[in-house]
């Protein structure tokens, strides 16, 4: 299709998608303006019947507890796939090029990246747990919280810290935490099922609403969430970091060396291998 | 809150436009990151701070960063 010819099919269809839009947009609602009734009885019941403050995570993890658990397993099969994808291509990738081998600059890491990064570790790991720990009682959960968990592992690779990364997560490890997580909420819905006789049951005592003790099993599943979502975020990382850095790696141990000035911002061991600090120091 | 919410919704059109219109897919991961943010800032204006959490830790740290990995691969496998 020529230029022109796609910009004439542009012209005759964007006016009339436009003109869908805006009647399909001035039949709606006004902002706020809520008009089912399932959200309106939840806030008036459940904090009575879960002792959740938080009634969003009342209705994810207990009343539409199935199809949060849904969700998590999508999550589950989706890091699970790109595992496989990206492990049966280190295979191929594992051959050293030629060209690779020579003529590769790694860029340094400058120090304040460095240090900023490894500043923010710390504030970030805990606000992440915080954020999944007090799921029941503010806005984030297990979800958010495990986000946040995993960006701490992507501050200690930014840091230019890849073996230091490697020591911290062991991938057996990783994929143990992830199944770990994932099979937690299963746990959990069959305690419910024992205990009260209905899968995912809140059988748990419910505390008093508003203390970080509270909502029976809502805590419990936003921990196991956050441990599936935090490690399964993780796992994606270091597969993908594995996937470029490895090879880096193996790159500059080739015939070239580096450029003089520009220290390597990956050790020239290759993981696995004893770590070198003596590369790395300026 | 309808100006507020008015101005937001406009940065989040200009931002998606902006992803759009950048064509090189390494700047498009910075765009987007921008995008993502911007998106969870209107659904915390839109008062869904849950789904403005998720946005946040999804669309401005996690989609941009698995793009640049991608990138990174891709442009080393091609070299």
């Amino acid at each position: 299709m020529t230029a022109a010819a796609r910009r004439r099919a542009f012209l005759t269809a964007a006016p009339l998608l436009a003109a869908f839009l805006v009647w399909g947009l001035s039949g709606l609602p006004p902002v706020g303006d809520y008009r089912g009734p399932y959200g309106l009885v939840l806030n008036q019941v459940a904090v009575a019947e879960r002792h959740a403050t938080n009634v969003v995570a009342a209705v994810t993890f207990d009343y539409r507890g199935v199809d949060t658990m849904g969700e998590e397993f999508i999550l589950f099969a989706a890091v699970t796939g790109v595992a496989i994808l990206l492990r049966a291509m280190r295979g191929e990738a594992e051959r050293p090029p030629e060209e690779q081998a020579r003529g590769r600059r790694v860029p340094g890491t400058s120090n304040a990246v460095r240090v900023i990064g490894l500043a923010l570790l710390g504030p970030v790991m805990l606000f992440g747990t915080y954020v999944t720990a007090h799921g029941h009682l503010s806005p984030g959960g297990g979800f958010q919280g495990g986000v946040v968990v995993a960006t701490g592992a992507l501050l200690v690779y930014l840091s230019g810290e890849y073996v230091t990364l490697r020591r911290l997560e062991p991938e057996s490890m990783i994929d143990l935490a992830e199944s770990a997580g994932a099979a937690g909420y299963v746990v959990v819905g069959l305690s419910g099922l024992v205990a009260a006789g209905v899968f995912l049951a809140n059988a748990l005592p419910l505390g008093r609403p508003g203390t970080l003790l509270s909502a029976g099993t809502l805590p419990v599943i936003n921990l196991t969430v956050g441990l599936e979502v935090a490690s399964g975020f993780v796992l994606l990382l270091s597969e993908f970091l594995e996937q470029t850095l490895v090879l880096r790696g193996t790159g500059s141990t080739g015939a070239a060396p580096d450029p003089p000035g520009r220290p390597p911002a990956v050790p020239r061991t290759p993981p696995g291998g004893s770590p070198d600090p003596s590369g790395r120091r300026r | 809150m309808t100006v507020l919410l008015a101005v937001v919704l406009l940065l989040v059109a200009a931002a998606g436009t902006a992803v759009v219109l950048t064509r090189d897919p390494l700047d498009q991961a910075i765009v987007a990151s921008f995008f993502g943010l911007l998106l969870g800032l209107a659904f915390l204006v839109l008062q869904a701070p849950d789904v403005a959490l998720s946005q946040i830790a999804v669309g401005a740290v996690a989609l941009p960063l698995m793009i640049l990995l991608a990138l990174a691969k891709v442009r080393r496998g091609s070299r």
